[in-house]
């Protein structure tokens, strides 16, 4: 009973570790052979197009409500304290720092993400990634590589435009709807937010976020069984793993970079 | 044909993600108020700078002149030492004062800066002799209550 037990225990630590190694050995195999993306450009450039431009939509209007709940919610609780014009600083701070990226990050998990896997565990399942293989060519290359680096140029994209969006947003509730003056709204927020430590920040940690999101997505669709049932489990586990790697970035980021 | 409007739809989307960083970096941030001028560094010594904090503004008659670089603490004066970085086009003169003051009642802290009059001009490395420290909340509370309670035992006699 203990002995069988035991043996559980085990397989399931090796099994970890192993997918541990595997998921890391993936990863730098596939940033080893991205160089060779540089002659082939416009691989890069549809990916782009597919999980970019696509998900602009959705991020840009998520943005716009996120920014007016935010002026809204922010006006009822200043406005208690007589300093509902500092609404303008608690949208832009809020939005750079911490909600900008991490929503994006998990809308671009929910839009993008499951389709990266969805795409690529149904390619292993019809044996294109293995038909490749027979061709010489090399499927990390060809296939993973060029979503990797799409990926990682789109979150810094989507939500830089997302927390300006979201900015706009605030500033249609708080001064269009609301009438808080629009000279102080402005110059309270840009005496508070400091373009290195605000800005350029958040900007840091979409890059991280889009980094993990992207490459979870490719290793679970390239290392899902070849099964409708699989492909379907691994979509659900890069949504899950995903936010769940952008609640835990975003807390380590956030400890490192304000903690003065 | 096809190729180029794809082309043409991600050139705009990487295009719209710049413009909202530079909206991020100057409309929301404080980049267009970063100067690029050349700034000379003094010093001043306070006895107390309540919550001053570096980058604070250094005002005179209300214009931003300059920024509170650092503030590190004198053991040998037992006072804050605080340098600022004044604006190259703003000259003051070299007994010019420098004092803490709040913006409105219980706002942040800035260094305002009132002209002497000397003439010859701070230059780099310069100090500031006369300084006035920032204004305690508690210390006005407690003397306000000893002046009162003053004030009663005389009354009573």
């Amino acid at each position: 009973m203990i002995g069988n037990w035991l043996e559980r225990l085990g397989a399931w630590v090796r099994d970890y570790v192993e997918s541990i190694g595997y998921g890391t050995r993936t990863f730098f195999t596939m940033l080893g052979v991205s160089p060779g993306l540089l002659r082939r450009p416009r691989l890069i450039v549809e990916q782009l197009h597919f999980i970019g431009n696509h998900s602009l939509l959705v991020i840009s209007l998520s943005g716009l409500f996120v920014g007016m709940v935010l002026g809204l919610q922010g006006y009822y609780t200043l406005t208690k304290y007589g300093s509902e014009q500092a609404v303008g600083l608690l949208v832009a701070l809020g939005l750079t720092r911490e909600l900008g990226p991490v929503i994006t990050a998990l809308l671009f998990a929910g839009r993008a993400g499951t389709s990266l896997t969805a795409e690529i565990g149904l390619m292993k399942a019809g044996e294109q990634l293995s038909a490749m293989e027979m061709m010489a060519v090399n499927p990390i290359q060809r296939v993973l590589a060029p979503r990797f680096w799409a990926g990682v140029l789109a979150v810094p994209v989507l939500a830089s435009i997302f927390t300006a969006v979201g900015i706009f947003g605030g500033y249609i509730v708080a001064v269009k709807l609301i009438g808080i003056d629009e000279g102080a709204f402005w110059s309270q927020m840009q005496g508070g937010v400091d373009v290195w430590k605000d800005v350029f920040n958040g900007f840091i940690k979409s890059v991280v976020f889009g980094i993990a999101i992207t490459f979870i997505a490719l290793y679970q669709g390239y290392e899902a069984r070849p099964t409708p049932e699989d492909v379907a489990g691994a979509t659900t586990r890069t949504v899950v793993i995903s936010s769940l790697m952008i609640w835990w970035l975003d807390f380590m980021l956030t400890a490192l970079m304000f903690s003065k | 044909m096809q190729r180029k409007s794809l082309d043409v739809w991600v050139g705009l989307f990487v295009v719209l993600g710049v413009a909202a960083l530079m909206f991020l970096a100057l409309k929301a941030g404080n980049m267009s108020s970063l100067s690029f001028n050349k700034t000379y560094e003094i010093t001043a010594k306070f006895d107390n700078i309540g919550s001053l904090r570096p980058q604070a503004a250094v005002k005179a008659s209300g214009v931003v002149v300059g920024r509170v670089a650092s503030i590190t603490f004198d053991d040998k004066s037992y006072q804050a030492l605080v340098t600022l970085n004044m604006e190259g086009s703003y000259q003051f003169p070299k007994d010019s004062s420098a004092k803490i003051l709040t913006a409105g009642l219980l706002g942040e802290q800035y260094v305002g800066i009132e002209a002497g009059g000397d003439t010859s001009n701070l230059a780099a490395g310069d100090k500031i002799a006369r300084t006035q420290s920032a204004t305690v909340l508690e210390d006005l509370i407690n003397q306000f209550i000893y002046s009162k309670a003053a004030d009663g035992k005389e009354s009573s006699k």
